[in-house]
């Protein structure tokens, strides 16, 4: 069971949150039209080996979205902040 | 190389076992071949064999870092089917049935492919629709199909459970009377050994860490035994493959997942098929020669690529289990593991050429993968040799996902964690 550190809520249970995948993709200005741009970033990922941003919705909590520091080798979770307050 | 038969059989027999020979050499690397398959598991021998055998490429190294078979070719739930719906799958997936049905003969292995059919149940009226649309598809591609009725259903497997208050109520199921499973290790080390007859050198222990590039192709790899040049070389590395692509500067439509296995302690013979149950919940179940249910569900829902599990879907996949064969409900598990999936953006796998001369890709196969081995191994041997993809395999490309083409056989969008 992975243990998550939500900023609002304490360590809750991963059962609490549904995933959301890399936090790292920044979706391309809606007025984009080069189509290379939005395959990219609909279906290219990193997937690395290790230190992983990622997103958590806290979805049985406070429903806030989370970006989360994990490894994907040891599951080592590192800092939790809200999505909002990431994102520029 | 001595070729397995009853009069071997007899003759080792009566000499205590004692002089059976080395099943497959354990050459040094050469300095270069012609074609280096980078992952030694099932699909990465049956390619080896597929080039040797049907195009005559016999300079042929497989690379593997580990032990042959020692990944997920070692950590799945055995199952073989072709009951898949969508142009591009349908095709592929009954070649490599079609291909099982041989495979201990073309190998001189037993590979112990039992076809003892699977059911797939339904739960609902509109899984009923769903599964007599598959049905129908797979009828109308020469694939065997037939859609049980709840009576039927009932005849044939009476330990499901049929009461007032199911949690899981029956509707009926699709059948696949020539599904079945086959015992892992042995088709690995059956494509092993009829590889290396061929001359393929199969060298274990031997991780590849990067690639030797000229211009703007690759030339060989570069490993923990040394550099080795080769013309083309074949990734089968599926679980790992963005990481061992990410060498060669690809990027993928690929996440990686853990997915479970679970086998319960030994039981008299209770399941004599496959069971399979892919809607309200997702396992699937059947029995081993051992008499170990060997069973499994949903991936862990998260990039991971430790090969292990979260209690989480451990409930899940037990709690499902028992909601459909209720009798199940005492039977302690021995044993459970996970293999990291290529979970692909559109729930299908790739073979192909990659945009990197030199540099071809098998993998993205998320659950899928050992149903696939012989038809696997046969597409990507042939999109090397000739390069240009197999008609069983042709939709398998890198491109499907810029031209809008991706096959969905789920239909839940580009989200790994849901294929």
């Amino acid at each position: 069971m992975l243990r998550l550190q939500c900023p609002v809520c304490g360590l809750r249970d991963e059962t609490e949150f549904s995933y959301g995948g890399d936090a790292t993709v920044q979706r391309p200005d809606m007025n984009e039209t080069d189509l290379k741009v939005w395959h990219d970033f609909v279906f290219l990922r990193d997937n690395p080996r290790g230190a992983h941003l990622e997103y958590w919705h806290h979805v049985h909590g406070c429903r806030q979205w989370l970006v989360v520091e994990r490894d994907t080798q040891s599951h080592e979770i590192g800092d939790a902040r809200l999505a909002r307050e990431v994102q520029g | 190389m001595t070729k397995y038969s009853v009069f071997s059989l007899l003759k080792h027999g009566f000499t205590g076992n004692r002089h059976w020979p080395q099943v497959w050499r354990e050459p040094e690397p050469k300095r270069s071949y012609d074609v280096i398959i980078v992952g030694g598991g099932g699909h990465g021998l049956a390619t080896a064999y597929y080039l040797a055998k049907e195009h005559g490429i016999h300079n042929v190294a497989v690379l593997e870092k580990g032990w042959l078979g020692g990944g997920n070719a070692g950590r799945n739930t055995t199952i073989v089917r072709s009951n898949y719906m969508m142009p591009g799958n349908t095709q592929f997936y009954e070649r490599s049935l079609r291909l099982w049905e041989e495979l201990s003969f073309e190998l001189n292995y037993n590979v112990m492919f039992s076809q003892r059919g699977q059911y797939n149940t339904c739960h609902s009226p509109a899984e009923m629709d769903r599964a007599r649309r598959r049905g129908n598809v797979m009828l109308a591609n020469d694939i065997d199909a037939e859609l049980l009725d709840r009576e039927e259903v009932r005849k044939r497997l009476p330990y499901l459970d049929y009461s007032e208050g199911a949690r899981f109520p029956i509707h009926g199921a699709l059948y696949q009377e020539r599904a079945g499973t086959a015992r892992h290790d042995a088709v690995v080390w059956g494509y092993a050994r009829a590889a290396d007859r061929l001359g393929v050198d199969l060298i274990q222990q031997c991780e590849v860490v990067g690639f030797l590039r000229e211009g703007d192709g690759i030339v060989g790899v570069e490993t923990t035994r040394g550099p080795i040049r080769a013309t083309k070389v074949g990734l089968a590395v599926a679980g790992h493959t963005s990481h061992v692509a990410q060498k060669a500067g690809l990027r993928l439509p690929i996440e990686s997942h853990a997915l479970q296995a679970f086998v319960s302690e030994p039981v008299k013979p209770l399941i004599d098929c496959v069971i399979g149950f892919g809607g309200a919940a997702h396992i699937y179940i059947s029995q081993s020669d051992k008499g170990g249910l060997v069973f499994g569900g949903e991936i862990d829902k998260y990039n991971t690529y430790a090969q292990r599990g979260g209690m989480p879907v451990v409930e899940d996949v037990l709690s499902a289990t028992k909601g459909l064969i209720p009798s199940l409900s005492r039977l302690r598990v021995l044993r459970h593991w996970a293999g990291v999936m290529d979970m692909s953006m559109d729930g299908s796998p790739i073979i192909a050429k990659t945009s990197v001369r030199g540099l071809y890709l098998n993998g993205g196969w998320c659950y899928g993968g050992f149903k696939a081995t012989p038809a696997s191994g046969w597409c990507f041997a042939h999109t090397i040799a000739r390069d240009a993809p197999h008609e069983d395999s042709a939709e398998f490309t890198l491109d499907r996902f810029e031209r809008g083409y991706q096959i969905e056989e789920k239909g839940v969008g580009p989200t790994p964690k849901l294929q």
